[in-house]
C-alpha cells in the first residue's frame, strides 16, 4: 500500500480519501463489485449441469466437457440432459454429482413443472419461472452479467472515441475544431432508435451488433466535455512550457493535457454506464434488442408487463434494475464529489488549501 | 504628510487578536489601532496573515475560522455583535476595497445600480435620489463622464476605472474606517499612483481612518502614516513610517527593507548577436461584427520590431499590461504565428516548422510568470525537469538522466531530494527555481523570462535575480527579460526596450534610459516606480 501511495500523485490520494470518506458511495462500490464478480461466475452458480461428478469410479466435469448420454447408460448419443430423471437416477446409483446452488441455466426449460408457467416462487424456483418455464433467478444472474458487460464495453469504447475526438478538436482548435464540431452536431442528429429498428429488420441483432451501433453514437456525449477541458488546458503555462520544450503534440496531449481532462471525463463515466444499461434494457423491452432466449432484464420486464397476473416477474425486473442503477448512481455521486475541489475543501483544513489554490 | 494623529481618536482597536483555522494559528495576538484621519499600513509577504487580520476584524472569514481577542470599532465592542448588526456596520461604518477590480463588481448589473444598492441598504435612498448621489460619488472619485458611466456595464471600464467605482461604493455611506486590501496590486504602476492619491485625498476630506494592506514597501513608504510589519501571523514592528524605515528594529524588517533587487549583471564578452529579429510583428484577426459586415482590420499586438541580443547579454522588455511584452516573447519562442524573421545563431527559426523546429527548441527556453501554473501538478519534480531532456536526448541512460537532473537542481539551489516530490510541496520561489531548472537542463543559448519575479515576494525576487545573474555568468546565457518592475529590470538588464501598445517607443542602455528617459511615457513609468 505504501508503494502504491508513493506512486500516486497527492491530488489522486486526496480524491481517494474523499471517496473513501463517502460511506454510501464506498458501500455501493463494494456491493456492486461483489455482485459483478459473483455474476462473472454465473456458470458455477446457476447451471443445468453438475460442476463435477463421479460415475463408476471415474471423474467427469460436465461444466466444461459435453458427454453423450450413452456414457451414463442412456440410449441416444446426444448431449446429456442432466435434469432428466432417468440420468439423475443413474448418477445417484453409480456415484455422486456436485450441483450448482441453482440447478437451472438461463435457458433451461423446467420440464418437470407441476404447475403452469409462469409459476410463482417456491422452493424449486426461488423467484418463480417466466412464461416459458425458465428459472427467473438464473435469468437475472445472467442478465445482470450481460448488462454490466455490455455497459462496460460500451463505456470503454465511447471513452476512447470521445476522448480522441474531443481531445483533437480542443487541442488544435481553429478549423479542426470548427469542422469537427459541425460533424459531431450532424452525427448526433441521426435517430439512433430508428437505425436500430431498421437494423433489426434485416439482421438478427446480437450483442456485438448492438454494441457496434450504440458505440457509433454514445461517444458524442463525451466530446463536448473533453473538448472544453482540452481547450482550457492548452493555454495553461505548463502546456506552453512543454510546447516550448519541443515536445510533439501527441506527447503533450498524452502527458500534460489528458490527465487534467480526465477529471471531468471520469465523473461522467458512471452516468454513461447507467445510460448504457438503461438503453439496452429499453431495446430489449421493445423487442429490438438481444435475440430471443438471451438472458435480458428488458425481456423480463416485458414479460412482467404481459403477465400482470404473475407479479414476481415485474417486481424482480424492477428491483434488479432499480438496485443496479441506484448503486451506480451512488458510486457516480461519490466520484463526482471526490473530484470536486470545493467538496474536498470542506474536509481539509482550508489554511493548507489556500496554499495550493 | 498631513497627520491627524495628534488629536488621535482611536477608530479601530484590536488587542490580543488571534485567528485560527481548524487549529492552525494564522494570526497570533495582534494588537493595533487605527486613528481617525490616518493611514495605518499592514505590510508583510504573502501568507503573513495581513488580509486575514483585516477580514477577521470585520467578521468576513469563513465559518471554520476561529477569532478571539478584543475588537473595538469606536465605542462598539465588535465581539458582541449579532448577524444583523454586522450588516449594518459593513458598508456603512466600514468600507472595503478588494484587490481584484476585475472580479469584485457584478458583471450583470450596471455601475449605477451597484452603487445604488449600498445607498438603498444603508441610507434608504432610491430612484432619483440614489442616482444623484451615485453620480456625485463618481465625480468624487474623479471618473470622467459620470452620467454615462452610471449606465455602463463593468466590462466597459478599465481596471483603474473599476477600482475607482469600488472606492465610490466603499465611501458611499461616509464610512469612518476604510479597509483597502492591496487596492492597487492588480493595476499598472501609473494607474496605481492615481488611485493612491485619490484615496489620500478622500481620507483627508472625510477624516476617515484607512487600514491599508500591502506587500509593496515602496507604496507604503509614500502613502502611509504608520506601519505595522507582519511576519508569519505575528507583528514584528509598529511605528511611524519614518521610524520604521530609517531605524528598523527587527531583523525581518531590516531584511524586508534591504530586499530591493540590487547589483548589475556581468558585461557580455562577445558582441556578435545570438538572437536577431527583423520586422517581427504579430497581429490577431478580429471577428466580423455581423455576417455581411466587412472583416475589421487585424489587431496589431506587436508592430514590426527589430532586436538583437548578444551571448551573455540581457535585453529587458518594459511596459504596462497590454503593451505586447508577452506577445513579443511568444513570437520569439515561435509559440504564436508571426510575420518577420527570427534568427538564432545559424538557424532562421521563422522558416522552420514541424519537427525541424522542435529539434531546435532546446536552444531557446522559456520561464513563465506564474510559478503555480507553470508546473504540471500531477508530475513529480524529477519528471518535470527531465521531460525535455529525455525527448531531445533519447540515448541518455537512466543513470545519466538522473545525474543531470540532480546536477541541475543543485545549480538552481535546490536539494537533490526534492526530485521525488510534487510541485505543491514547494513555495513560489522554489517552484520558479524548478521552472528555471527545467529550462536550463537543455543547455539553451537563450532564455526568455516572462515576468519571472512578479508573482514572488521581494526577498524571494532578490534571490532569484541573483541566481539568474550567476547562471548567466557561468553559462554565457542570453536573456530576454520581460518585466513591468523597473527595479528588477535595472538589476538584470544590460539594455532595455520600452513597449507601448505593441510599439517600441524607446530603447538603449539600461542605466542611460533609466537616468535620462527621452519619451514622456518612459518618464511617467520611471516616475511611478520611484527607483532609489
Amino acid at each position: 500500500m505504501i508503494f502504491i501511495s508513493s506512486r500516486l500523485s497527492p491530488i489522486t490520494l486526496r480524491r481517494l480519501a474523499a471517496f473513501k470518506a463517502n460511506r454510501r458511495a464506498r458501500a455501493s462500490l463494494w456491493l456492486f463489485g461483489v455482485l459483478f464478480i459473483v455474476s462473472l461466475f454465473a456458470e458455477l452458480i446457476a447451471n443445468d449441469k453438475p460442476l463435477v461428478m463421479k460415475y463408476d469410479g471415474q471423474w467427469y466435469i460436465p461444466l466444461l466437457v459435453d458427454y453423450p448420454e450413452t456414457e451414463f447408460g442412456g440410449f441416444l448419443p446426444t448431449r446429456t440432459d442432466y435434469l432428466d430423471p432417468f440420468v439423475q437416477q443413474q448418477i445417484s446409483d453409480h456415484g455422486w454429482a456436485l450441483w450448482p446452488i441453482i440447478p437451472y441455466s438461463y435457458q433451461t426449460l423446467d420440464m418437470l413443472m407441476t404447475r403452469p408457467s409462469p409459476a410463482p416462487p417456491d422452493r424449486r424456483h426461488w423467484l418463480g419461472t417466466d412464461d416459458q418455464g425458465r428459472d427467473v433467478l438464473a435469468r437475472v444472474i445472467y442478465g445482470f452479467r450481460l448488462s454490466v458487460a455490455f455497459a462496460l464495453a460500451l463505456t470503454a469504447g465511447s471513452l476512447v472515441l470521445g476522448v480522441v475526438a474531443g481531445g483533437v478538436q480542443g487541442y488544435f482548435g481553429g478549423k479542426v475544431d470548427l469542422i469537427g464540431q459541425r460533424i459531431t452536431e450532424i452525427w448526433s442528429g441521426l435517430p439512433v432508435l430508428f437505425l436500430l429498428i431498421i437494423l433489426a429488420s434485416f439482421v438478427q441483432p446480437g450483442f456485438w451488433w448492438l454494441l457496434g451501433i450504440m458505440l457509433l453514437f454514445s461517444w458524442l456525449g463525451l466530446v463536448d466535455i473533453v473538448r472544453a477541458e482540452f481547450l482550457r488546458a492548452r493555454n495553461l503555462e505548463y502546456v506552453r512550457a512543454a510546447k516550448a520544450m519541443g515536445l510533439p503534440s501527441r506527447l503533450i496531449m498524452w502527458r500534460h493535457v489528458l490527465p487534467n481532462a480526465m477529471v471531468a471525463t471520469l465523473t461522467f463515466i458512471p452516468f454513461l454506464f447507467t445510460g448504457a444499461i438503461g438503453t439496452l434494457t429499453a431495446l430489449d423491452f421493445l423487442g429490438f434488442g438481444l435475440p430471443p432466449g438471451a438472458p435480458s432484464l428488458g425481456e423480463l420486464a416485458a414479460q412482467g408487463k404481459n403477465n400482470l397476473h404473475a407479479p414476481w416477474l415485474g417486481i424482480t425486473a424492477f428491483m434488479t434494475l432499480a438496485i443496479m442503477l441506484s448503486l451506480l448512481v451512488f458510486i457516480g455521486e461519490g466520484l463526482r464529489d471526490a473530484f470536486d475541489p470545493r467538496h474536498v475543501k470542506q474536509q481539509q483544513p482550508p489554511a493548507q488549501e489556500t496554499k495550493h489554490a | 504628510m498631513p497627520s491627524h494623529a495628534n488629536n488621535a481618536q482611536p477608530l479601530l482597536r484590536l488587542s490580543e487578536f488571534c485567528v485560527s483555522f481548524d487549529g492552525n494559528v494564522v494570526v497570533d495576538s495582534l494588537s493595533l489601532t487605527v486613528n481617525a484621519g490616518e493611514t495605518l499600513a499592514i505590510v508583510g509577504e504573502s501568507g503573513s496573515g495581513k488580509s486575514v487580520s483585516a477580514l477577521g476584524a470585520i467578521n468576513l472569514l469563513p465559518d471554520n475560522a476561529k477569532v478571539s481577542g478584543q475588537r473595538w470599532l469606536e465605542e462598539t465592542d465588535l465581539n458582541q455583535l449579532g448577524k444583523r448588526d454586522w450588516n449594518d456596520i459593513r458598508g456603512n461604518q466600514v468600507g472595503f476595497i478588494f484587490q481584484e477590480p476585475m472580479t469584485s463588481l457584478n458583471p450583470l448589473h450596471r455601475i449605477g445600480k451597484q452603487i445604488g444598492e449600498t445607498l438603498r441598504l444603508h441610507q434608504g435612498l432610491s430612484g432619483q435620489a440614489a442616482r444623484t448621489r451615485a453620480k456625485a460619488l463618481l465625480e468624487q472619485v474623479k471618473l470622467p463622464r459620470p452620467d454615462e458611466l452610471l449606465d455602463a456595464w463593468p466590462h466597459q471600464l478599465s481596471g483603474g476605472q473599476r477600482q475607482r467605482v469600488m472606492i465610490a461604493m466603499a465611501i458611499a455611506n461616509n464610512p469612518a474606517l476604510l479597509i483597502a486590501d492591496e487596492p492597487t496590486t492588480a493595476l499598472d504602476v501609473t494607474v496605481q499612483q492615481e488611485i493612491l492619491a485619490l484615496l489620500k485625498e478622500l481620507r483627508d476630506h472625510h477624516g476617515m481612518g484607512v487600514l491599508f494592506i500591502s506587500h509593496d514597501l515602496n507604496l507604503v513608504r509614500r502613502h502611509a502614516d504608520r506601519i505595522c510589519v507582519m511576519y508569519q501571523g505575528k507583528i514584528q514592528e509598529t511605528g511611524s513610517v519614518a521610524d520604521v524605515f530609517n531605524n528598523p528594529q527587527s531583523d525581518y524588517t531590516k531584511a524586508l527593507i534591504a530586499a530591493e533587487p540590487e547589483g548589475r549583471p556581468a558585461e557580455p564578452a562577445d558582441t556578435t548577436p545570438l538572437l536577431t529579429t527583423r520586422q517581427l510583428s504579430v497581429s490577431f484577426k478580429r471577428p466580423r461584427t455581423g455576417l455581411f459586415q466587412r472583416q475589421p482590420p487585424a489587431f496589431e499586438a506587436l508592430k514590426a520590431t527589430d532586436l538583437t541580443i548578444a551571448p551573455g547579454e540581457t535585453l529587458g522588455i518594459v511596459g504596462e499590461s497590454g503593451s505586447g511584452k508577452t506577445t513579443l516573447a511568444s513570437a520569439v519562442m515561435r509559440l504564436v504565428a508571426s510575420q518577420g524573421e527570427v534568427i538564432l545563431g545559424n538557424a532562421t527559426l521563422s522558416q522552420l516548422s514541424g519537427d525541424t523546429l522542435r529539434r531546435q527548441r532546446h536552444r531557446l527556453q522559456m520561464v513563465f510568470q506564474d510559478p503555480y501554473g507553470a508546473l504540471s501538478p500531477r508530475m513529480p519534480v524529477f519528471d518535470i525537469v527531465s521531460e525535455g531532456l529525455q525527448f531531445h536526448y533519447p540515448n541518455l541512460t537512466n543513470a545519466e538522466v538522473t545525474e543531470r537532473v540532480h546536477r541541475t537542481l543543485r545549480e538552481v539551489g535546490l536539494p537533490e531530494s526534492c526530485a521525488a516530490r510534487y510541485p505543491h510541496e514547494f513555495s513560489g520561489g522554489q517552484r520558479q527555481r524548478i521552472a528555471v531548472a527545467r529550462a536550463i537542463i537543455l543547455e539553451p543559448e537563450l532564455l526568455v523570462l516572462d515576468e519571472p519575479t512578479s508573482a514572488l515576494d521581494r526577498t524571494v525576487q532578490k534571490q532569484l535575480v541573483t541566481l539568474l545573474r550567476e547562471l548567466q555568468a557561468r553559462r554565457q546565457l542570453s536573456y530576454l527579460f520581460i518585466s513591468h518592475d523597473l527595479a528588477v529590470v535595472r538589476a538584470m538588464a544590460h539594455r532595455i526596450m520600452v513597449l507601448k501598445d505593441g510599439d517600441v517607443i524607446e530603447q538603449g542602455d539600461c542605466l542611460e534610459v533609466l537616468a535620462a528617459p527621452q519619451h514622456p511615457y518612459t518618464k511617467a513609468l520611471i516616475e511611478a516606480a520611484h527607483l532609489h
